[in-house]
């Protein structure tokens, strides 16, 4: 970064000058710093939460996998890992399914009462996540659906609607209707329209509103404590667990594993996003 | 006469075109209408339903109209003021009979002890012992179990609770109750729980939307004026955390905060405090707000950058080429401007922050709980689902207005996701 001051700036122009971009990357490390503390403290050898001299001191005896060989041989942690695999990409598929079909119905312009059912789908978002937890178990307990996967996965696919809902629409409202009638003038048949270009339009709306069903669930603890019996516990709630209970830098290790997955993530969404904006030529 | 009329079109084969318009459009709106049919039958079962149910559990009040069914039928006619009629007593007395054969005394004794206490002995106590008595009279047979059945406050209690539908729990989530009398009073400022729960849930929460609207504003206002190269790549260092786990970051404050954490080292190495003042950082007010300041504050940098990328930087030159000072344009010109971006964001901040559990049960201490621990609290604990519906439902409609604004101000669905 160079410094973008004119030569006959006063020294209170100065101040202001690096005043403001002080203050801004303050913000930024405190932004990043909890994920910035979490990386390094995983490779403790000590079974505490500190960074210890022989860390500090770049000391390889202070450094271990310890934490990591023991977040793969815990049988409750990898079986927390496994019901996580199994609850989010189901539920990321119901989500998805129900929420693009509904995106595509609330996008069309005879539809009607748009704004109301617009609305709400996406009130999962809007009430608090403790009264969504709260009502379903009440609700659920009366069906015999606590203590199961597929109790979690109706809530979770709940959840993660109104993230696809509100993607798909958005790609769908740059969408050019010119091109399906383009493409039935010459004699598509509307599913071959819709395959061949409808969906690789909307596709990275589809998948950015996947990726945050499939985030959504994989952290989300507070329905899971109250819908999960000790065979459904997941990943979050397995952690949650650890750390009230007996807490210790496994969930470091696991912690900095959930980072390096978010960032393949972040880098996913990027892609799309400049593949969308490639595709119509915005770029 | 239609098809001979001037003013109407028909088809070839006789049809009405406006008709045939009118069903076409019909068979359009039906068309998209049925996309959305699967999500919101899913969406209503699931979601609206237990919504209601909860709704429902906050109001409904069965125990006493199934257990004590006589009881309910000899005080229909009751008024307070009169004597209790001999009737009532021994419907009372049937009633815990039969109650006791059917092991249901202790849900009697349970639901009347979370409105008055002491109820619980009374009951277990009247229903071990009436089993034994055959034959009445039954008032004196009850005022020799215990003297509490001779006098008002006890029958008042059954005649309230003889409603299928209650405000109790309502009363109870604003720290209210009947006394000795029967009138509803405010619970003696050491009892009061609720009542401060939520004010602290507010400020709180509205404490963590200031802030960030003041460490975003600058951040976000900072990212739209950088060359596109660097805003994107700082850009990542507002993202990342937004993508990662909550209770990955709550772990963190968690390591960064604690008594002998890194904040407190890094002080003591540095002799800013003593080994023996490390500073208190967390499981109190301040710990739940600085964690949730920075979970929250991508909800607010997002909304703000965007609104803010939206805005032509020659408003501002024109301004202060007119000879506006660069802040005065800035107040009267770019601020307003960003309005809405801080609306926008600062109700989705509050919005999620009035219902937050999870941070302030980790790192809040005593002095930082919430609302929502209380609701789990009753949930899990105490057992008193009524009044778990009832702080729950406050809550929800707490949000829904804060919704409703937000709706109003941004549009539903136009939520910016970064």
């Amino acid at each position: 970064m160079k410094i973008n001051l004119p030569p006959y700036a006063g020294p209170a122009q100065w101040l202001w000058y690096f005043g403001f971009r002080g203050f801004c990357i303050m913000v930024l490390i405190f932004l990043m710093l909890p994920l910035l503390i979490i990386i390094p403290l995983s490779f403790t050898s000590t079974p505490y939460f500190v960074f210890t001299h022989k860390m500090l001191t770049l000391d390889p005896a202070g450094y271990s996998l310890r934490w990591y060989h023991h977040l793969f041989t815990d049988p409750s942690w990898m079986h927390a890992i496994r019901n996580s695999f199994i609850i989010a990409p189901i539920a990321t598929l119901i989500a998805t399914i129900l929420g693009t079909l509904a995106a595509l119905g609330l996008s069309r312009s005879h539809m009607p009462l748009k704004q109301f059912i617009s609305s709400l789908l996406i009130l999962p978002m809007v009430v608090p996540l403790i009264i969504t937890a709260t009502a379903v178990f009440f609700y659920f307990s009366s069906l015999h659906l606590v203590n199961t996967y597929i109790g979690i996965i109706i809530v979770h696919s709940i959840l993660g609607i109104p993230f696809v809902v509100i993607t798909v629409t958005a790609t769908l409202a740059g969408f050019d209707y010119q091109l399906v009638r383009a493409s039935q003038s010459m004699g598509a048949s509307p599913w071959y329209t819709f395959f061949k270009v409808t969906m690789p339009l909307v596709m990275p709306g589809i998948i950015s509103g996947a990726l945050f069903a499939f985030m959504t669930s994989f952290d989300e603890v507070v329905v899971v404590m109250f819908l999960a019996g000790p065979e459904q516990r997941t990943l979050p709630l397995q952690m949650w667990v650890n750390l009230r209970y007996n807490i210790n830098p496994t969930i470091l290790a696991i912690a900095t594993l959930i980072i390096l997955l978010s960032v393949v993530m972040l880098l996913t969404l990027e892609l799309l996003r400049r593949r969308n904006a490639r595709m119509r030529g915005l770029e | 006469m239609a098809a001979t009329s001037p003013e109407t079109l028909t088809l070839e084969g006789g049809a009405d075109l406006k008709r045939a318009l009118r069903r076409t459009e019909r068979r359009r709106r039906l068309g998209a209408f049925s996309l959305t049919v699967p999500l919101l039958l899913f969406v209503l079962v699931f979601f609206f339903l237990p919504l209601f149910k909860m709704f429902w559990l906050s109001i409904a009040n069965p125990t006493i109209p199934e257990y004590m069914p006589h009881t309910v039928q000899a005080l229909r006619d009751w008024s307070p003021s009169t004597p209790v009629p001999e009737a009532a007593y021994k419907a009372v007395a049937e009633d815990l009979k039969h109650a006791r054969a059917d092991h249901t005394f202790g849900r009697i004794a349970k639901r009347l002890n979370e409105e008055q206490p002491g109820s619980f002995t009374l009951i277990n106590k009247t229903a071990m012992r009436i089993s034994r008595v055959d034959h009445g009279p039954w008032k004196a047979a009850l005022i020799k179990i215990d003297k509490a059945w001779g006098e008002k406050p006890i029958w008042r209690l059954l005649k309230r609770q003889s409603a299928p539908f209650t405000a109790d729990f309502y009363l109870a989530s604003l720290d209210m109750k009947y006394n000795q009398q029967g009138q509803i009073v405010q619970k003696p400022v050491y009892d009061r729980v609720y009542v401060p729960l939520f004010i602290r849930t507010f400020w709180m929460s509205a404490v963590i939307t200031l802030l960030t609207v003041l460490l975003g504003y600058p951040l976000a206002y900072w990212l739209t004026a950088l060359p596109d190269r660097t805003s994107n790549l700082l850009m990542i260092c507002v993202l990342l955390p937004f993508w990662t786990s909550l209770l990955v970051r709550t772990t963190s404050w968690i390591v960064l905060l604690q008594g002998h954490g890194v904040i407190n080292n890094v002080l003591v190495w540095a002799h800013i405090i003593g080994d023996q003042h490390r500073l208190k950082l967390i499981y109190n007010q301040f710990g739940t707000i600085v964690a949730m300041t920075q979970v929250l504050l991508p909800f607010m940098i997002l909304p703000l950058y965007s609104v803010m990328r939206g805005i032509s930087p020659s408003y501002l030159r024109a301004g202060i080429s007119l000879g506006a000072h660069p802040a005065r344009a800035f107040w009267k010109i770019y601020m307003p401007l960003t309005l809405p971006g801080i609306g926008a964001g600062g109700l989705l901040v509050f919005i999620l922050s009035i219902g937050y559990y999870i941070t302030p049960e980790l790192v809040g201490g005593q002095s930082g709980q919430f609302i929502s621990n209380m609701i789990v609290y009753n949930v899990q604990q105490s057992l008193n689902w009524g009044l778990a519906a009832a702080l729950g439902t406050l809550l929800t409609g707490a949000a829904l207005v804060f919704y409703l604004i937000y709706n109003r101000l941004v549009g539903a669905g136009k939520v910016s996701l970064g």
